[in-house]
């Protein structure tokens, strides 16, 4: 039996201004296939990449922000926002997109894969990995 | 001059710099990521407070990013790639803060 490790991948940085964002979001999803614990962690510039409503198609840029509805059904159900982020940006949850997970311990019900938390709570799930990812 | 900045407000002191520099009858136009800086109710929203320049940003980098006309902070134009080309052709000299 492989090991499984608790991973976290943290997203830091504004969705489109630099490749970062996306190629956080493909290693996270080509990960999920050797069938880790993993979970997301959304701060600073990195609450953007969430953010509802964003249409690119003016900009001639690729937009990716859909691709994120996507990790539930690769069993990525735990996406931590961090409050204070969203405070000194002025934004709220019902700014970010309404992500979710069909949970299979409870009939498939779907539940919301967006989790808003405190720094202090957020660094405490951070101690609590074995492997971090920075993007 | 006009002055353009692309980077976000809460990741670099482009904007700041910019403003502080800015005459008043130079523009600042927010591009990129810059456009962030365009949302009111956030703590960048202190930064363009005060400031006595014109002040625009990039409507289809604000799409991009999600930003509805109805977050934007007050006092701020939005202009489309033709009103960038116009402002820059306005203006004598282009100042990128990068």
């Amino acid at each position: 039996m492989p090991t499984v490790k608790k991973m976290m991948y943290v997203n830091r940085r504004a969705p489109h201004g630099t490749g970062y964002a996306l190629e956080g979001l493909e290693v996270v999803l080509i990960g999920t296939a050797f069938e880790q614990e993993v979970c997301m962690a959304f701060i600073g510039d990195g609450v953007y990449q969430i953010m509802q409503g964003q249409d690119t198609r003016a900009a001639g840029m690729k937009n990716f922000s859909p691709t994120y509805k996507a990790l539930g059904d690769y069993d990525v159900t735990r996406l931590y926002v961090e409050q204070e982020s969203l405070s000194e940006r002025g934004l709220s949850v019902d700014d970010l997109m309404p992500l979710t997970y069909e949970d299979e311990d409870d009939d498939w019900a779907e539940k919301p894969s967006v989790q808003v938390i405190v720094r202090k709570e957020l660094s405490q799930i951070m101690a609590a990995q074995d492997v971090l990812f920075n993007f | 001059m006009l002055h353009t900045v692309n980077k976000s407000p809460y990741c670099s002191d482009s904007l700041r710099l910019c403003i502080s520099y800015a005459g008043k009858d130079d523009a600042v136009l927010l591009i990129e990521d810059g456009v962030y800086a365009a949302m009111c109710g956030g703590n960048s929203e202190a930064i363009l407070q005060g400031a006595e320049v014109a002040l625009y940003a990039l409507w289809p980098d604000l799409q991009a990013r999600g930003i509805s006309e109805d977050k934007l902070v007050d006092g701020l134009k939005v202009v489309g790639y033709d009103g960038f080309v116009e402002l820059a052709a306005k203006h004598s000299k282009v100042q990128s803060w990068l």
